[in-house]
């Protein structure tokens, strides 16, 4: 019976299911089983098991890879989420010409990234470039930017956090729009300042909203390729190089099909390790409430 | 006298947190624009030049001399066009068969999709172009793009009929009409918002993806993005065309966003979705 009721709406789904299995399904079991061979491609794959998987946990450039994406994705997720939780708060305010400029803020995440990039890398010129001239105004020397291996991943955070945080915003706006308005009225009565509502009704409220940003921006910020392959290519040497960048090395210019495969498997279970572990943690700190 | 004194200095303070949230936002676009209509000798200067004085068009110019930039533009045009028509055609039906009849699978597909990098899906279907002699052309580039825009509308306009009140529909099904017609006559028109939506930010992120277009292009092939990556950074270090070719490509985007901005936020904030 229920089978007779739901087939019809079956007609809608499987022209997108048959898009789906190929574009996305196949290219998931096919680099599982790619993984599992020695192939470069023009060569013949040669089974090596799980022999991709053992030489990548010894290399020591695929490990600091790992550890700068972990750097790179922990301020990249931090920073946006504490501006853009506030940027939310600012927004939900009424003032003259808001759409217009809630529009403005969330033009960096719209805008071409490589377009962008190609900008952020003219700026970031230690000689001609406009920041270390507006660092002169301020009165402090100039900075090498993403030419010094030191700072190559605090500034290609700062690019990041300039690109995303409005997505943060966003959510958290659509989350402040969707609060009960009791709480804040009780609030009121009570006489709680306006820094003790934000604090004890406003953020607990919003914590939902904000963990759904700290996922999406978490997977988004894991991902990050075309500003960090445009602005540094990795480098210098190989200071900014994370597992994307890595894996876009091993894949397309070495061509090593089934290490790069081996690569993206060990990537994949990454980011949805740290996206459970997002979720552990909240699932914690309610108790604590 | 004093709570409005207190009014205005909240208002004051109102004023300059926005002012200090979205100053950072535009200026690197103001700066964009200031590089693209300087000439040479003004956009190496130091201290910076920053308003073009006189704006020159060279630069514009020198973008159009340099390669076949109307190609890369259509080529651009037909590759989102084509995956977002695509996406639309299968996707559309799909949003609504998910509302209906809540395919969590497909749903959860759509979901751990997301949380893929894009490489992951370019090595096996580079790999399958490869032995299907397809690598370099825009059909190869065409339904790499599919990864984009597929789920963004799937997803997007699910929700969107998710929305929509059943009264109307149960009343067409108390009269006999099919799924079919429900959908076609029913649904659809009134989805109608929803699916343009998905349509403008399927479209801005296929045309805002560099990396499918990287590997998989070739010379005649190449889209925009990866047409001012590749032309310019490497053959001519100058930065006005640099920054002229950087504008031309993201403007058309730009403008969309700050035109229609209250339907993209809207569309955006449904699903925190991003395209690559």
């Amino acid at each position: 019976m229920s089978l007779r009721k739901t087939s019809p709406f079956l007609w809608f789904i499987l022209p997108a299911v048959l898009v789906i299995t190929a574009v996305i399904v196949f290219p998931w079991a096919f680099t599982l089983w790619m993984s599992l061979f020695e192939w470069k491609i023009g060569h013949k794959a040669v089974f090596a098991g799980l022999g991709n998987y053992t030489e990548l946990m010894g290399n020591r450039r695929f490990l600091e890879s790992v550890a700068h994406t972990l750097i790179f994705t922990a301020l990249a997720v931090a920073a946006p989420l504490v501006l853009g939780t506030a940027a939310a708060l600012v927004f939900n305010q009424k003032f003259f010409m808001r759409g217009f400029l809630r529009g403005a803020f969330v033009l960096p995440m719209m805008a071409t990234p490589v377009a962008i990039a190609l900008i952020w890398t003219m700026m970031f010129h230690p000689q001609q470039g406009v920041l270390n001239y507006l660092l002169s105004l301020l009165g402090v020397g100039p900075s090498e930017w993403v030419y010094s291996p030191r700072l190559a991943i605090a500034c290609l955070v700062m690019v990041d956090v300039w690109q995303w945080t409005p997505l943060v915003m966003l959510i958290v706006l659509g989350g402040l729009a969707s609060l009960p308005a009791d709480p804040f009225e009780a609030a009121h009565m009570e006489g709680a300042s306006r820094w003790q509502t934000l604090r004890y009704v406003t953020l607990p409220l919003l914590m939902p909203f904000i963990m759904v940003a700290a996922v999406v921006r978490l997977i988004d910020a894991l991902k990050t390729f075309d500003t960090i392959y445009v602005i540094t290519q990795g480098g210098p040497g190989t200071a900014s190089e994370t597992i994307n960048l890595y894996l876009y090395l091993q894949a397309f210019s070495f061509y090593q099909i089934g290490k790069a495969s081996a690569v993206v498997v060990v990537f994949f279970v990454l980011v949805v390790a740290l996206s459970y572990l997002l979720f552990w943690l909240r699932e914690k700190s309610k108790y604590y409430e | 006298m004093n709570a409005k004194l207190k009014k205005l200095a909240d208002r004051a303070l109102l004023g300059l947190c926005v002012l200090l949230l979205v100053s950072p936002a535009i200026s690197v676009f103001l700066w964009m624009l200031s590089l693209a209509f300087k000439n040479d000798v003004d956009n190496l200067a130091y201290p910076p030049v920053f308003i073009p004085h006189p704006p020159t068009f060279n630069n514009f110019k020198v973008v159009f001399a340099s390669g076949p930039f109307f190609q890369y533009l259509i080529n651009s045009l037909v590759v989102s066009g084509c995956a977002t028509l695509t996406a639309l055609l299968v996707g559309v039906p799909a949003g609504y068969g998910i509302a209906r009849m809540k395919a969590r699978k497909l749903m959860m597909t759509i979901l751990i999709a997301r949380m893929t990098p894009a490489i992951s899906f370019l090595i096996p279907l580079f790999t399958l172009f490869q032995l299907l002699g397809l690598t370099g052309t825009l059909t190869a580039v065409v339904i790499t793009h599919l990864v984009i825009t597929v789920p963004i509308t799937v997803y997007i306009v699910a929700g969107y009929f998710e929305t929509l009140p059943h009264e109307l529909e149960e009343a067409a099904y108390v009269d006999g009409c099919s799924p079919w017609q429900r959908f076609r006559y029913i649904a659809l028109p009134l989805a109608r918002p929803g699916i343009t939506v998905a349509a403008i930010l399927a479209f801005i992120f296929s045309w805002n993806n560099f990396i499918f277009g990287a590997v998989l292009a070739g010379r005649e092939t190449r889209t925009l993005p990866v047409a001012i990556y590749n032309v310019l950074t490497f053959e001519q270090i100058a930065w006005g065309p640099l920054a002229a070719a950087a504008l031309l490509v993201t403007l058309p985007v730009l403008l969309l966003t700050l035109f229609i901005q209250k339907e993209i936020v809207g569309g955006l904030t449904a699903g925190g979705v991003k395209g690559g």
